[in-house]
C-alpha cells in the first residue's frame, strides 16, 4: 500500500485519478482503518488529506454560514460554542459517532463518504440544509449533503473525486434543530433509527421544517412529508401524531441484525416526535 | 512495501521507527517503540483499551496509522506517572480495587486523565459517558467510576 | 466496613490493603499473552472456515507458501492421527479435519517474519469447499431430520432412537412428581429459551510457542491453566507432557473462557516445521467471537407445582442445550442448579446435549447455571404473581438448610441462603417506590464452587520474608487474598508475602483458576504448606531453646513456649529463625498438595429495578443490588467485585449480548460494535451486601465468590420487565425490540 500525504485537493484527486488500483482518502480513519484490519478494504493507494491547508479550519463567515474542514474531529465541533449555538443538532448527531476516543478523530466528511444510511451525523446536516463542496480532475461541484450517499457504501463521489469541504447555513432566528438516535446500549451503537428535526418559528407557528431520517432506507432520507405535517402548527398533539405517522410512512427499511422493519417502521415516528420537540424547545430559547 | 520514517515525541523522548504504512499506531508503539502497556482488545475502536493521547487530544491507537504519528506528540499510560510518583487516578485505582485483570487499566487511565484534565469536576453521568468507549469485562465499572470520582477530588483539593 | 463484628478476630483478613500486582497493572508494566517476544520470533495468522458446514474437499498452500517470508504453514495433515474421545474434540476444534463444522473453524496457519506477511499469506491459501447444510438453533438441531454434524458422536448415555445431533442424555431426580404435582393448587409449565453469549474477556488469546525437532518446547500464553494448556497442547500433537514447559502471562479476563485451548497447537506446529523458532499467535477479535468459548445456548421447559402458600411441592425440568458442533454443552450443571435454591420432595430433570454448526462451547462463569436460573426462578416469579405471594417470602419458605437433600442429590452442608434472603428483605432498596413503567424483580443463584487439583508451595526467606508460589493464575486480585492469609496466618505483614503464580515446570499439576476455587484451594493449600513451615520454625526455635518442639507454638509471628513448663523464652521471630536458618539445617518451606476437601456452596439473591420506555421498549438498570454469601471475604473490595461484575456480565446476558446468525450460518456480530457488552452509561452503581456465613471446610471460611453473581440477573431483570409492563419475556435477550413485541402482543 503506498501512503500519500496530498499538500492540495488538486493533488489529491490527481492521485486518485491515476491510481489504478483501490484508492482510500484518509481523514479521521475511523472508518478505513477498521476496514482494513477486517481485510474488507485492502486499498493500494490511501491518500492522507490533513496536510492540505484548511482542512482543520471551523469558519463561520460574514453572512453567519459555516464552513467545516474535511478533517475537522468531532470533539472540534462539541468544543465550538458557536456552532453549537447554532447547529445544536448537528454537532449531537456528528458527538454520537463512537467513543470519546473515536470523536478526537472521526469527521463529518467521513461519516458522510462511508455512505452508511445509519450514519449518525448525516441525518443532522440532511436537515439543516448542508451542502458539500466536491473537488475533483474536472474541478469543483456543490451538492445537497442528501445527494451524496446513493446506497449503502455508495456516493454520488467519481472517480477522483472527493469533499473538500462542508457547508452550513446560517442559522436564522427562531430557529432550532435536533437529533436522536435509537440503540439498545445508550453508547458504543450503530443506531437502529435516527431521525433530525430542525425548524423555524413565527412566533409559535413553525414556518419552515426540514425532517431527516436515517437507518430506515438504503441512504439517509430527507421526508418532505414530515416536515409538511408540522409546518403551519404549533407541534400540537395533532401535529405530532400527523409528523410520526408521516416518518413511519417514509420508513422502507430492512430487518437485519439491528433490528426488524417493522420496529424501525414505530420508532421512526417516536423518535420523530421527540426530536422535533427539542427543536421546537430550542427555537423558543431552550438551552438543551 | 517501503516503510516510512516517522519521527515522534512519545512520554517527552524524542522517538524513531520504521513503520509499514498499514501498521496501525497501536502496532508501531507495541511493536517497533516497544512500549506494550497500550493494549489491543478490538482493533475497531470499540473498547478504548488502546487510548493515547496523540497532540494533546484522545484516541484510539488502533485508528490511527503509525505513519500519522509523524511529527506529532503521543503520551501513554508509561508516561502517566511522574518518575516514582504515581498520578492520583493511578493511586486511585489501586486503592479503590477498580481493576480486576486489569487489561483495560491503561486505556481507562488514560481516558480519565483526559477527562479531568478538561473537566475537574465532572458528575458520575459524565465520567460514564466518557468512558463509555472503554470496555471493562470484569468490574461492572462500579469501582472504576469512584475511583474517578475521588481523584478528581483529590485534584481538586491539591489545586 | 460492611461486617464489623465479625473480622475483629483477624488481623489482616477481611482488610483491604492495596493488591501487590497494583503497581504493575496501573503503570502498563504488567506483561499480558501479546506482550511476549523472543528473539527469532516469527508471527502466525490463521485461515478460518467462511463456512458453517462443508467438506473441505481440497487445500492448496503452495502460493502462500511461496511467499518470501514465510517459513511454515501448517494444516491437520501435519497433526497425529487416531485420537479419540474429547482429545479428538480438542484438535478437531483446532484445526478442521475433513469437514469444517462452523464459521471461523480453523483450517490452515501460516508462520511469517511480520504480522502482515502472515495475514497475505493466510489470504493466499485456496481451499476447495463442498458446502453442507448445517444447523444453529438447538430446537432444529435436535429435530430428527436436522444436518447431521457428525456420526457416531453420541455416547453411551444416548437411548437408541434419538435424534441423530444428540449426544448425551441425562434424566435423575427423585419422589413421587405426580402426587406432587397433585397436591399442588397451581401448576405452571413454560418453555424458556437463552442465546449462546461470550465471555468477553478484553484481552484476545495470545501465546508465544517454541518446539524443535526434539520435540521439547515452551509456552508464554494468557490462560487460566497453564497445566491445562500443557496437557491438552500434548495430547493435541502428540507430546510427552514433561517435554513443554508454559508459563502463564498476566491474563486480561477469561470467566472460563481461557480454561482449554485454540490456537495454542498451532503455534507450537508451526514452530516446528519453522525449525524451532517461536511463533507468536495474537486473535483479533473477530476471531475471539468467531472461534473461542462462546456458551451454550437452551431451550428448556420448567414445570412447576406451588401450593396457595407458595410451598413448591413438585418440579421438573427438561432442558435442551446445544454447545457447538462438539458435546460438553453444560446442560448438567443447569440441571443440577436450577432447583438447587429449593427443598423439593419430588423432582425430575432431563437433559440432551446437541450438536449445531458453532464454535465449540467453553467455560463462561458458573457454567450453565445463569440458564436454568433464568428458567427455574422467572417460572417461580410467574407463579407468585399468580398467586399473589411475595417472589422473596416464597423463596424463604422454600429454602435450602444445613441438611437438607439438594434438588440434584447431595446433602448441603453449612449453607447460607436463607441469610441471604434475610439480608435481602432488610434491604433498602426495597424500600424505595416505584414510578410509572418501573419494576422490580427478585432471583436466588446458586454455584457449587470447586476444589480442583491444587498444589502450592512456600518458602522463608533469609530475611523473615514469605514467598508462595500457587499454580492458578491471578485473574482479579487473588495474590492479595492469597498474601493476606498467609501473612495472618504467620503473624507477618501483609508487605511481607510475595505471591508467585509459576509455570508447570514448578509444582505438581494445577487445576485453572476456575469454579471460584482459587481463594478456596490454593488458598487451602498455601495454609496447610504454611503449616509445614511453621513447624519447622518451632522445631528450630526448640532446638535452640533445648526443650521439646512439641512445647513450642506459633503466635504474632514468632514461635513461643507454649505454657509453664515449656520454660522462659523470649519469642523467636521469624526473621530471627530465618537469619540463622542457613546455619540451624537449612532452608525452611512448605508444600501442600490434594484435590482440598470441604467445598462450600455459595447462594446469592438480587433485586433489580428498571424503567421500560413504553414506546421503544428500552430497558433502563435503575438501581441493583447482589447479596451472596461469600463463607469469608478474605479482601472485601474484591469480593465486591466479583459481584459487581458478575451481575454487569448476566445484566448484558439478559438485555442485549447473544450471538446472531445469519441465514447462511455465519456470525453477524463478531466484533465489540454489535456484540453489546455493557458499556459505563449503560449502568448504576451495583449495590452490594457480603453475607458471611463461615464455610467449616476451609480455615478462614471461604467459599467462592466468582461465579454465583451471574446467575440471578437473568431472570430478575425479565422479571422487572414483567412488573414494568406487564409482559413477560422468556427468551432472552429482552432487546428493545423483544420487549416492544411483547408488551404489543399483550395490548393486541
Amino acid at each position: 500500500m503506498n501512503y500519500h500525504l496530498a499538500t492540495s485537493f488538486e493533488e489529491a484527486a490527481r492521485i486518485a485519478a491515476n491510481a489504478g488500483g483501490t484508492t482510500r482518502f484518509l481523514a479521521g480513519g475511523t472508518d478505513v482503518l477498521v476496514q482494513m484490519r477486517a481485510g474488507m478494504v485492502l486499498p493500494d493507494d490511501l491518500i492522507d488529506l490533513k496536510a492540505i491547508p484548511g482542512t482543520d479550519a471551523m469558519t463561520q463567515l460574514a453572512d453567519g454560514s459555516w464552513q467545516i474542514g474535511v478533517a475537522v474531529p468531532g470533539a472540534r465541533l462539541g468544543a465550538n460554542a458557536d456552532l453549537c449555538r447554532d447547529w445544536p443538532g448537528v454537532v449531537e448527531g456528528m458527538e454520537l459517532v463512537g467513543s470519546t476516543q473515536v470523536q478526537g478523530r472521526a469527521t463529518l466528511t467521513g461519516n458522510l463518504c462511508n455512505g452508511s444510511p445509519a450514519a449518525d451525523s448525516v441525518p443532522g446536516l440532511v436537515a439543516a440544509g448542508a451542502t458539500v463542496v466536491i473537488t475533483g480532475p474536472e474541478g469543483s461541484r456543490e451538492l445537497p449533503v442528501e445527494e451524496v450517499p446513493t446506497g449503502p457504501g455508495k456516493t454520488a463521489l467519481n472517480k477522483g473525486e472527493l469533499i473538500s469541504e462542508i457547508r452550513l447555513p446560517a442559522r436564522g432566528d427562531n430557529a432550532g434543530d435536533a437529533y436522536l438516535r435509537f440503540t439498545p446500549r445508550t453508547e458504543m451503537d450503530i443506531a437502529v433509527v435516527g431521525c433530525a428535526v430542525s425548524l423555524r418559528l413565527d412566533g409559535d407557528k413553525i414556518v419552515e421544517a426540514r425532517v431527516s431520517l436515517g437507518a430506515v432506507a438504503p441512504t439517509v432520507l430527507l421526508v418532505a412529508e414530515a416536515a409538511d405535517a408540522i409546518i403551519g402548527t404549533t407541534l400540537d398533539d395533532a401535529a405530532l401524531d400527523a409528523l410520526a405517522a408521516a416518518a413511519s410512512k417514509a420508513a422502507k427499511p430492512i430487518s437485519d441484525k439491528r433490528g426488524s422493519a417493522e420496529y424501525r417502521i414505530e420508532i421512526a415516528g417516536v423518535l420523530a416526535k421527540r426530536a422535533a420537540k427539542i427543536a421546537y424547545g430550542r427555537a423558543k430559547g431552550d438551552n438543551k | 512495501m517501503s516503510k516510512h520514517h516517522v519521527t515522534t515525541t512519545v512520554n517527552g523522548d524524542a522517538v524513531e521507527f520504521l513503520a509499514d504504512p498499514r501498521e496501525t499506531l497501536l502496532d508501531c508503539l507495541r511493536d517497533h517503540v516497544g512500549l506494550t502497556g497500550t493494549k489491543e482488545g478490538c482493533g475497531t475502536g470499540d473498547c478504548g483499551a488502546c487510548s493515547v493521547e496523540l497532540d494533546g487530544t484522545l484516541v484510539c491507537s488502533c485508528l490511527v496509522l503509525g505513519v500519522e504519528a509523524n511529527g506529532k506528540t503521543v503520551n501513554t499510560i508509561e508516561g502517566m506517572a511522574s518518575g516514582d510518583a504515581l498520578h492520583p487516578l493511578q493511586r486511585k485505582f489501586i486503592e479503590h480495587a477498580a481493576l480486576q485483570c486489569g487489561f483495560c487499566t491503561p486505556g481507562i487511565l488514560v481516558a480519565a486523565k483526559a477527562l479531568l484534565d478538561k473537566n475537574p469536576d465532572p458528575t458520575e453521568e459524565e465520567v460514564r459517558y466518557w468512558l463509555a468507549g472503554n470496555l471493562c469485562r470484569c468490574t461492572g465499572y462500579d469501582k472504576i467510576i469512584r475511583a474517578v470520582m475521588d481523584a478528581a477530588a483529590e485534584l481538586r483539593e491539591a489545586a | 466496613m460492611a461486617k464489623d463484628g465479625l473480622n475483629t478476630e483477624f488481623r489482616l483478613v477481611g482488610t483491604r490493603p492495596n493488591r501487590p500486582d497494583g503497581l504493575d497493572k496501573v503503570t502498563g508494566r504488567a506483561r499480558y499473552g501479546a506482550d511476549f517476544s523472543l528473539p527469532g520470533m516469527l508471527h502466525g495468522a490463521v485461515l478460518r472456515s467462511p463456512h458453517a458446514h462443508a467438506k473441505i474437499l481440497k487445500i492448496d498452500t503452495s502460493k502462500a507458501e511461496a511467499l518470501d517470508g514465510v517459513k511454515a504453514v501448517v494444516t491437520r495433515a501435519d497433526f497425529p492421527e487416531g485420537l479419540e474421545g474429547e482429545d479428538w474434540n480438542l484438535q478437531e476444534n483446532t484445526m478442521a479435519g475433513d469437514k469444517v463444522l462452523y464459521d471461523g473453524h480453523a483450517v490452515a496457519a501460516v508462520a511469517a517474519t511480520s504480522k502482515l506477511l502472515a495475514e497475505e499469506a493466510v489470504r493466499l491459501i485456496e481451499v476447495e469447499y463442498e458446502v453442507l447444510p448445517h444447523v444453529i438453533d438447538v430446537d432444529d438441531a435436535i429435530k430428527p431430520d436436522a444436518p447431521v454434524i457428525r456420526e457416531g458422536a453420541s455416547d453411551a448415555s444416548v437411548p437408541e432412537g434419538m435424534p441423530p445431533n444428540v449426544v448425551r442424555y441425562m434424566e435423575f431426580g427423585r419422589g413421587d412428581l405426580e402426587a406432587g404435582f397433585a397436591a399442588a393448587d397451581l401448576v405452571r409449565e413454560n418453555t424458556y429459551k437463552t442465546e449462546a453469549t461470550h465471555q468477553g474477556y478484553i484481552e484476545p488469546h495470545a501465546c508465544v510457542g517454541q518446539m524443535g525437532s526434539d520435540a521439547k518446547g515452551e509456552m508464554w500464553v494468557c490462560t487460566q491453566g497453564q497445566w491445562f494448556i500443557r496437557k491438552m497442547c500434548c495430547a493435541v500433537l502428540g507430546l510427552e507432557a514433561s517435554q513443554l514447559r508454559v508459563t502463564p502471562s498476566e491474563i486480561g479476563g477469561g470467566f472460563g473462557g481461557k480454561t482449554t485451548i485454540f490456537m495454542e497447537p498451532l503455534s507450537l506446529a508451526l514452530s516446528r516445521k519453522a525449525n524451532g523458532r517461536p511463533v507468536k499467535i495474537v486473535m483479533s477479535r473477530s476471531e475471539v467471537l468467531r472461534a473461542t468459548g462462546p456458551t451454550a445456548s437452551g431451550s428448556m421447559d420448567v414445570k412447576i407445582g406451588m401450593k396457595k402458600d407458595g410451598t413448591l411441592t413438585a418440579a421438573r425440568a427438561e432442558f435442551r442445550m446445544q454447545g457447538g458442533a462438539f458435546p460438553g454443552a453444560p446442560v448438567d450443571m443447569a440441571l443440577y442448579c436450577g432447583f438447587a435454591p429449593y427443598k423439593l420432595d419430588a423432582v425430575e430433570h432431563v437433559g440432551y446435549d446437541v450438536l449445531a454448526n458453532r464454535p465449540k462451547c467453553a467455560a463462561y462463569r458458573a457454567p450453565g447455571s445463569p440458564m436454568g436460573a433464568f428458567a427455574v426462578e422467572s417460572l417461580i416469579d410467574e407463579m407468585c404473581r399468580e398467586l399473589g405471594l411475595d417472589p422473596v417470602e416464597v423463596r424463604m419458605k422454600n429454602a435450602v438448610r444445613e441438611g437438607d437433600q439438594s434438588s440434584y442429590g447431595p446433602k448441603f452442608g453449612s449453607i447460607g441462603l436463607v441469610e441471604v434472603l434475610e439480608a435481602v428483605k432488610g434491604h433498602s432498596n426495597l424500600a424505595e417506590p416505584l414510578g410509572p413503567n418501573q419494576g422490580r424483580g427478585v432471583a436466588s443463584g446458586y454455584w457449587f464452587n470447586h476444589n480442583g487439583e491444587t498444589s502450592v508451595s512456600m518458602s522463608i526467606a533469609a530475611d523473615g520474608t514469605v514467598q508462595v508460589s500457587v499454580g492458578t493464575p491471578d485473574i482479579g486480585g487473588s495474590r492479595a487474598s492469597l498474601s493476606l492469609m498467609v501473612a495472618e496466618h504467620l503473624g507477618i505483614p501483609y508487605e511481607d508475602v510475595r505471591v508467585n503464580v509459576v509455570e508447570t515446570g514448578s509444582l505438581g499439576e494445577n487445576e485453572p483458576t476456575h469454579g471460584s476455587r482459587a481463594t478456596f484451594a490454593s488458598g487451602k493449600a498455601a495454609i496447610l504448606s504454611t503449616d509445614q513451615a511453621i513447624k519447622e520454625m518451632c522445631r528450630r526455635a526448640a532446638n535452640e531453646w533445648g526443650i521439646d518442639p512439641e512445647a513450642v507454638e506459633w503466635a504474632d509471628g514468632a514461635a513461643q513456649p507454649a505454657g509453664p513448663n515449656a520454660g522462659k523464652f523470649p519469642p523467636m521471630s521469624i526473621k530471627e529463625i530465618a537469619g540463622k536458618m542457613g546455619e540451624t539445617g537449612g532452608p525452611i518451606s512448605g508444600h501442600h498438595e490434594s484435590l482440598p476437601e470441604g467445598v462450600g456452596a455459595s447462594f446469592g439473591a438480587h433485586v433489580v429495578d428498571v424503567e421500560v420506555d413504553p414506546e421503544t421498549g428500552l430497558t433502563k438498570i435503575l438501581r441493583y443490588l447482589v447479596v451472596q454469601d461469600a463463607g469469608r471475604a478474605i479482601h472485601p473490595s474484591y469480593v465486591e467485585g466479583q459481584y459487581q461484575g458478575g451481575a454487569v456480565q448476566g445484566i448484558g446476558w439478559a438485555l442485549n449480548e447473544e450471538y446472531i446468525y445469519g441465514e447462511d450460518g455465519r456470525l453477524q456480530n463478531p466484533i465489540f460494535l454489535d456484540y453489546r457488552i455493557p458499556v459505563a452509561s449503560d449502568l448504576p452503581m451495583i449495590d452490594t451486601v457480603i453475607v458471611e456465613v463461615p464455610n467449616p471446610g476451609h480455615p478462614y471460611g471461604v467459599r467462592g465468590v466468582g461465579e454465583t453473581g451471574i446467575t440471578p440477573p437473568l431472570p430478575a431483570i425479565a422479571s422487572a420487565i414483567h412488573q414494568a409492563t406487564g409482559a413477560r419475556l422468556r427468551h432472552l435477550p429482552m432487546t428493545p425490540q423483544k420487549v416492544r413485541a411483547a408488551m404489543k402482543a399483550q395490548d393486541s
